[in-house]
C-alpha cells in the first residue's frame, strides 16, 4: 500500500521535521525502486547518475528530474492497460505539453490528499460554490486540460456549484448577483485561476463599478502569476482588489503542478506557502547543491503521491525561498515557503499563464 | 417510487442510460459518462432525488452502483 494512502487519516500538517524526514525515507526508497524497476527511461537517469536505488537516502540526496523531461518522453510506470487517464499542462499552440499518465491508485489519491488539505482551509463540509471561469472548460471530456481537471477536482468541495463566467469568457453578473443573494450570509467557496480571475472577474467589476457582498467567502486560486507579474500586480495588491470588488477578505493562493497534482501547496493566513504531510520542498542553488533555509533558489518538489510515472521527485523551473519549518505563526508544522516565479529562460507555463484572451 | 428505483433513475438520468437492466453493475470509469463529471452529475441527481447532502469522503468513496447503496445508509436512506 502506498504511504500517502496510510497518512490520511494523520492531519494534513501533522508532522514535524524528524517525523516527516524519517517517514520520507522508507516512503521515496519505495517510489524510487518502483519507477526504477517499471520504468526504463527512469532506470537510466538513475543509473547514469550512479545512484543506488535500494538506499534509503534522505529526501535531499534522492535523484530529480527536471519537469520538463514530461514534455520530452512518455514516463510511466504502469502497463498501458492500466492508465486510467492522461493528464496534459495546457500549453498554447507551439508549446509541447507535459503529459502526465495516472492509474487509478494515483488518481484515487490525487483526490483523496487534496480534499484533506482544501477541508484544512475550507472545513470538512461542502460548501456552495462559484467557480471563476466557463463551463465550457470542462465540456471537452476527451481533451482534459490541467485547467479543466483542476476545476473538476475543486468542485467536489462544492455544492450547487456556479459558474462566474459564460462560454466566451464574460462574467456572468446576473448568475453572481444571484449566487450571492441565494447564499446570502453563509460560508461560500471561491475557485479559480489567478490570471482568470484578475482579467475575467476583478477587472470588469472594477470597470462596472458594482460591489458584491461575499464577506463570508474563502477563495482559493493557483496556476501561475506570470501574467500580473508583466502588469505588476503582486499577491498583497491581488487581495486588496479582491476586498474592494467582492469583500473577500480571506484570500489563499495555491502553488503547484500538474506533474504532481493533489499534493498542492495552499497560502497560510499569514501568506506563507506550506508543504503538508504529502509533499516537500528542497532548494537548489546554482549548482544544484540544497540551499539554507533563506536562501533563493531552484524549487525542488517532493511527493509521495506519484505511483504510476517517476515524479516523486522533480525540479520545478520556479524560484523561491524557504522562510522556516514546523515555527509558522499559523500553527502547522512542515516547511513554509515563498515563490518568486519562473527562472529566467525558463518556458512560460502554468494552467493559467498559457490561456491567452481572444 | 421505492428508494432502488429512485436511486437507479438517478443513474439513469445522470449518465443517460438507455439499457437499464446493466445500471446495477456500473462502476467509477467502468462507462465513458461516468468520468469524474458524470461522477459530479450522478451526485446532484442522487442529492436532489433524496434530498440529502453528502460529504466529500463519501463522494470520494462513492465507487459502484454497489458501495453507492452502502454509503445511502448513513445518509438514512435504504436502499
Amino acid at each position: 500500500m502506498s504511504s500517502a494512502n496510510s497518512l490520511l487519516s494523520t492531519p494534513p500538517y501533522g508532522l514535524n521535521k524528524r517525523d516527516k524526514a524519517a517517514l520520507y525515507r522508507l516512503a521515496l526508497s519505495r517510489l524510487t525502486q518502483k519507477h526504477y524497476q517499471n520504468c526504463t527511461e527512469y532506470r537510466d537517469i538513475v543509473d547514469g547518475l550512479g545512484f543506488d536505488p535500494t538506499v534509503k537516502a534522505p529526501a535531499e540526496a534522492l535523484p530529480f528530474l527536471p519537469v520538463r523531461l514530461f514534455k520530452d518522453f512518455s514516463l510511466k510506470s504502469v502497463p498501458d492497460k492500466d492508465i486510467l487517464k492522461t493528464m496534459t499542462s495546457s500549453g498554447t499552440t507551439g508549446q509541447q505539453v507535459s503529459k502526465i499518465y495516472l492509474d487509478k491508485t494515483t488518481a484515487s489519491l490525487q483526490t483523496k490528499v487534496l480534499s484533506k488539505i482544501v477541508a484544512n482551509l475550507i472545513g470538512p463540509k461542502r460548501l456552495p460554490m462559484l467557480v471563476i471561469d466557463s463551463r465550457a472548460t470542462i465540456k471537452n471530456r476527451s481533451h482534459f486540460s490541467a485547467r479543466g481537471a483542476g476545476i473538476i477536482g475543486f468542485s467536489m468541495f462544492g455544492r450547487d456549484v456556479t459558474f462566474a463566467l459564460d462560454a466566451n469568457m464574460a462574467l456572468d453578473i446576473n448568475a453572481v448577483e444571484n449566487f450571492c443573494a441565494k447564499h446570502k450570509g453563509q460560508d461560500v467557496f471561491i475557485f479559480g485561476f489567478t490570471s482568470i480571475i484578475y482579467q475575467h472577474f476583478i477587472t470588469p467589476l472594477q470597470e462596472s463599478g458594482k460591489r458584491l457582498s461575499l464577506d463570508k467567502a474563502t477563495l482559493l486560486h493557483g496556476g501561475g502569476w506570470k501574467k500580473l507579474e508583466d502588469i505588476a500586480v503582486d499577491n498583497a495588491h491581488y487581495k486588496r482588489l479582491l476586498e474592494d470588488v467582492a469583500a473577500i477578505d480571506k484570500v489563499h493562493n495555491y502553488y503547484g503542478m500538474v506533474e504532481q497534482t493533489g499534493s498542492i501547496f495552499p497560502e497560510c493566513e499569514f501568506g506563507h506557502l506550506h508543504a503538508s504531510i504529502f509533499s516537500d520542498v528542497i532548494i537548489r542553488d546554482t549548482a544544484l547543491k540544497t540551499a539554507p533555509h533563506g536562501t533563493k533558489g531552484l524549487v525542488q518538489l517532493v511527493s509521495l503521491l506519484p505511483e504510476s510515472y517517476p515524479g516523486h521527485s522533480l525540479l520545478s523551473e520556479d524560484m523561491g525561498v524557504i522562510l522556516g519549518e514546523d515555527d509558522c505563526q499559523c500553527g502547522r508544522a512542515g516547511k513554509y515557503f515563498q515563490i518568486f516565479g519562473r527562472a529566467k529562460q525558463a518556458e512560460v507555463r502554468g494552467c493559467s499563464d498559457t490561456y491567452v484572451a481572444k | 417510487m421505492s428508494n432502488l428505483e429512485k436511486y437507479s433513475q438517478a443513474f439513469i438520468d445522470a449518465f443517460e442510460i438507455e439499457d437499464t437492466g446493466t445500471v446495477s453493475k456500473l462502476e467509477y470509469n467502468s462507462i465513458d459518462e461516468w468520468d469524474s463529471i458524470g461522477h459530479m452529475g450522478l451526485i446532484a441527481e442522487l442529492e436532489d432525488a433524496f434530498d440529502i447532502a453528502m460529504e466529500t469522503d463519501d463522494i470520494i468513496e462513492f465507487s459502484s452502483f454497489e458501495k453507492g447503496k452502502e454509503l445511502m445508509a448513513k445518509y438514512g436512506v435504504t436502499v
